[in-house]
């Protein structure tokens, strides 16, 4: 009984929280892949793009709460989701129209367009906190629970709970169901196939007819998508504040950068690989080691590895590691 | 007047110096035309004005009677110029069959008739169909560039050095393949430091010197005369 309590304590505490966690990174490494790997810069207003997307699902989740719109148990944020991409895509487009499309026509080197988006960041930044202000929002409504912890242990008879919140469900099939199309997309349309195609080799894509300036367009929609619904169930999920979402990019990078830069599918399996290592380290595992050995050997300590202030050090050692080992990444990507 | 023509071309890269001038070369379906000469002679650069990847400053480019000298390199392979460039000549990040459909992106139409055709004209290609490109031996990576490049069934097919960097035996099974596609009634352009095997296989060839046409003529008479072969094949 003890060990199946230990399992249900890490389900509940890390398994759970580190998968929704993870594709929610793992949707924000895709979409820096995808910019790396067609526009080819290191794109440094990730995190932010993502709070701006998250922030017209908030206003757009107000606006239809004050109509009295809702999505009963569901949160209204999902209504709000698709109107906040459109608005999403559109900022993107136009950063891209006034900003990016001079340095890619002039070839600047990457690094240079890398700096570009460093001045984009902070203008979409302020952006945000002009428009929303840089406070902590909860926009979450309807269920909050799936399986409630104190329901599971009255089911069971375990001691310890296992609560599912929705938004992890949400979370989880939102991201499968976002990614296997961007998958199908890449690999089985002819659209997908010409943006790999121009991703591998630039020149040879446009000897073959490949416009770019459509893939640069589809680029940024399939940007769009992936960076307001991956802040959106974010901010669904834990809460919507501007500085955390600026603070996402580390994690999120280390997770493209661990998958292969470039390289979709593995900057999606990056995001879970970063999500569990900041949680396994950071997890107190007094209680598991009670269940599992002995009262004798109970450990006095909280036997946690990390301080869950240092979870940003995970990522970033990983970050270190990948790259002075393994440049390419775990899967194969190309070489920054 | 022949079918595909580069007439009178003067030009170089951005605002650097002229590369070729004054440079002719022209070519006619179903014909090997090589553009020989000695390293930075301006070979692969006359190839590339022909294509539009260089801005001329003077000269014309022709196919088939239509003045096409002011289209972008992506227009003039609408107009069925293919071109095999000599490095990073295909998607190695893509299957043999990808790149293939890359190769057919301008035909919206039934491009899997074309690619049996490719299929029967190379085989190894259609057992490696599934293969990543990156994954194959170089002579086997030509074909495939070869057959990325035949896929809009072009008119007149462009090759950079084709057998650069491969072995003999493979340089013979390559130029078997173009000799093979030449037969299908395309008009071939190709530049080649093989110069002896490539003037074997080609119903003409250009000497090129700094930038000019020196010496042009049948394979047979360019291989023959003393003074191309003193200078460029080696006695």
């Amino acid at each position: 009984m003890d060990f199946i309590n230990a399992i249900i304590l890490l389900l509940n505490y890390i398994f759970v929280p580190a998968l929704a966690y993870g594709s929610q990174l793992a949707l924000g490494a895709i979409f820096v892949t995808l910019i790396y790997g067609i526009l080819r810069f290191a794109n440094f207003a990730t995190g932010d793009m993502m709070s701006f997307g998250t922030m017209f699902t908030i206003l757009f989740t107000w606006y239809f709460q004050s109509l009295g719109i809702s999505l009963g148990v569901l949160p209204t944020a999902l209504l709000a989701i698709p109107f906040a991409i459109i608005f999403m895509i559109g900022y993107m487009l136009l950063v891209d129209k006034f900003v990016f499309k001079y340095y890619r026509v002039n070839k600047s080197p990457p690094v240079q367009l890398a700096m570009v988006s460093i001045g984009v960041m902070f203008v979409t930044q302020a952006v945000v906190r002009i428009i929303i202000g840089p406070s902590d929002r909860r926009f979450f409504d309807g269920e909050k629970f799936i399986i409630k912890a104190g329901e599971f242990k009255e089911m069971t008879g375990l001691n310890e709970g296992l609560a599912i919140k929705s938004t992890q469900v949400i979370t989880i099939i939102v991201t499968m169901i976002l990614v296997s199309t961007l998958f199908w997309f890449l690999n089985k349309t002819k659209t997908g196939k010409s943006m790999r195609a121009y991703s591998d080799n630039e020149d040879l894509a446009l000897l073959s007819g490949i416009d770019p300036k459509k893939i640069v367009l589809i680029t940024w929609i399939i940007a769009g998508i992936l960076a307001t619904i991956g802040g959106a169930l974010y901010g669904l999920d834990k809460s919507f504040k501007p500085f955390t979402y600026f603070n996402n990019m580390l994690p999120i990078f280390a997770a493209a950068i661990v998958g292969g830069i470039g390289n979709p599918f593995g900057a999606f399996l990056g995001g879970y690989v970063i999500a569990f290592s900041e949680i396994l380290l950071t997890y107190a595992y007094r209680k598991f080691f009670m269940y599992v050995l002995p009262e004798t050997m109970e450990p006095g300590g909280l036997v946690q590895l990390l301080s869950t202030d240092y979870k940003f050090a995970v990522s970033f050692s990983i970050l270190v590691i990948v790259l002075l080992y393994r440049p390419s990444g775990i899967f194969k990507g190309k070489v920054l | 007047m022949a079918f595909f023509e580069g007439n009178n071309m003067t030009g170089g890269y951005g605002k650097g110096p002229d590369i070729i001038n004054s440079c002719s070369v022209n070519v006619e379906r179903g014909e090997i035309v090589s553009i020989l000469g000695p390293n930075g002679a301006g070979k692969s650069t006359a190839m590339k004005a022909m294509l539009g990847l260089l801005n001329l400053k003077s000269g014309t480019v022709i196919i088939d009677g239509r003045d096409i000298s002011d289209l972008s390199p992506q227009d003039r392979v609408k107009e069925g110029i293919s071109f095999v460039p000599q490095t990073k000549n295909v998607f190695s990040g893509m299957t043999v069959e990808e790149n293939l459909e890359m190769g057919a992106f301008l035909i919206n139409n039934e491009y899997k008739l074309v690619k049996d055709e490719i299929y029967d004209l190379f085989p190894i290609l259609g057992k490696k169909k599934g293969q990543l490109v990156g994954e194959l031996s170089g002579g086997q990576r030509q074909q495939v560039a070869l057959g990325r490049a035949l896929m809009i069934k072009p008119s007149v097919l462009m090759l950079d050095e084709p057998t650069a960097g491969v072995s003999p035996i493979v340089m013979d099974e390559l130029f078997d393949h173009i000799v093979k596609v030449k037969q299908t009634n395309v008009a071939i352009l190709m530049v080649e430091q093989n110069a002896k095997q490539a003037l074997n296989i080609s119903d003409r060839g250009y000497v090129l010197v700094t930038g000019e046409n020196r010496y042009s003529g049948t394979g047979k008479e360019l291989l023959n005369d003393p003074r191309v072969r003193s200078s460029f094949l080696g006695g």
